[in-house]
């Protein structure tokens, strides 16, 4: 099974890899806004430190209020299960300059690496979750480009898929739990808000 | 009822929205909010957002205030509780936020089950940081909301109007004899 998975940090530098400034990237509380931050802090990006289950809401309202500009939202599967109503809510709106990836690593890996609903079933009691699918949901919301990439083998498809893929693009990558290093980005929110707007639209 | 001698309200609200540039339309329906949501619906210049619940709308408005929109988020005053984590962040990332709150559990409430957050919800909202106004007539509407919005946009603030139940009406329960 394990091998079939990504290394969540090499697979966001390479999805990252030579982002210019048509791309936009929000990334999810916790693992996801360091891995963000490993491959490059960059104005551009908006890592949160908080608001679980709200970053593919902050990604459908920088696609919509963009639609020239790519945004990939890039979150953990504990996020995306908080926030799952707002697949339906992007369904509805259907951005075709979103695009979302979600780093399934099957726990809440800020807090204790608890299982999450999506670890498998058949799991020793403490590993156990439900199986959840969230390619499936999110298929089910309505985004009807959603799927499950397994492992390295599919990772320049992916690369595509999620940059220039027909929108809203919505993949799970399941990876490794792996003890990584923290890499934070700035703290503070207003600092964050404001690079980004300045380097976006030219205003603070 | 659209009384000929009341003004309408909701048509002063759009009006204020539209002179405030207000693109992003984030809504979950109410029975007073009912009419904007249409005209919101109607105009070419705003785009609707309807949501599964209140906190999303707070973190589209930030993307859309990213991205150089305007926007504003329409809730019953039972949504500001599901808000109440996701207010925190307005305060953090200091962005416009202009949230119309219709009243439930206020003047004149046949509900019971809606008097605990209707109750709260002016509370909860300045425990979370945000500025408060409220309007109970038809005729004030559009100023109190022109206010909040200059104050929401200019001062990177978030500002919620509470429109009252006095205003809006309290809905009527009554089983079928």
């Amino acid at each position: 099974m394990n091998e079939e998975r990504f290394h969540r940090r090499e697979l966001v530098a390479e999805v990252l890899a030579g982002a210019d400034d048509r791309l936009l990237v929000v990334a999810g509380l916790g693992q996801s806004a360091w891995d963000v931050t490993a491959a490059g802090d960059r104005s551009l990006n908006l890592p949160l430190w908080g608001a679980m289950g709200g970053t593919l809401s902050v990604g459908l309202g920088l696609a919509l209020a963009r639609p020239e500009r790519r945004v990939l939202v890039i979150t953990g599967d504990g996020d995306m299960l908080m926030g799952v109503g707002s697949l339906a809510t992007v369904a509805a709106q259907r951005p075709s300059n979103l695009a979302i990836l979600v780093l399934d690593n099957e726990r809440f890996g800020e807090t204790g690496n608890q299982a999450t609903h999506t670890a498998p079933v058949q799991a020793p009691k403490e590993e156990r979750g439900a199986g959840t699918d969230l390619a499936l949901m999110a298929r089910g919301a309505g985004i009807a480009d959603s799927d499950t990439v397994h492992g390295p083998k599919g990772m320049e498809r992916l690369r595509h898929d999620l940059l220039k893929g027909e929108g809203p693009v919505f993949r799970v990558a399941k990876v490794l739990v792996e003890p990584l290093p923290l890499v934070l980005p700035p703290r503070d929110g207003a600092h964050l808000k404001e690079r980004f707007r300045q380097a976006l639209l030219g205003e603070a | 009822m659209q009384d000929a001698h009341q003004p309408d309200w909701p048509s002063d609200v759009f009006e204020v929205l539209l002179a405030q540039r207000v693109r992003q339309v984030c809504y979950l329906p109410d029975a007073g909010h009912a009419r904007l949501i249409a005209l919101c619906h109607a105009s070419a210049e705003m785009r609707p957002i309807v949501l599964t619940t209140e906190e999303e709308g707070i973190a589209v408005l930030l993307g859309g205030w990213l991205g150089g929109d305007r926007g504003v988020l329409l809730m019953q005053s039972s949504g500001v509780g599901n808000c109440v984590n996701m207010l925190g962040l307005a305060r953090t990332m200091r962005y416009p936020l202009l949230m119309l709150v219709t009243m439930r559990g206020d003047f004149g409430e046949s509900n019971p089950w809606q008097l605990p957050m209707g109750q709260a919800t002016g509370t909860v909202l300045q425990a979370m940081g945000s500025i408060v106004f409220s309007a109970d007539r038809p005729a004030e509407v559009g100023r109190v909301v022109e206010a909040a919005a200059g104050m929401a946009f200019s001062g990177n603030q978030a500002v919620a109007v509470l429109l009252r139940q006095r205003l809006i009406g309290a809905k009527r329960f009554e089983a079928a004899r």
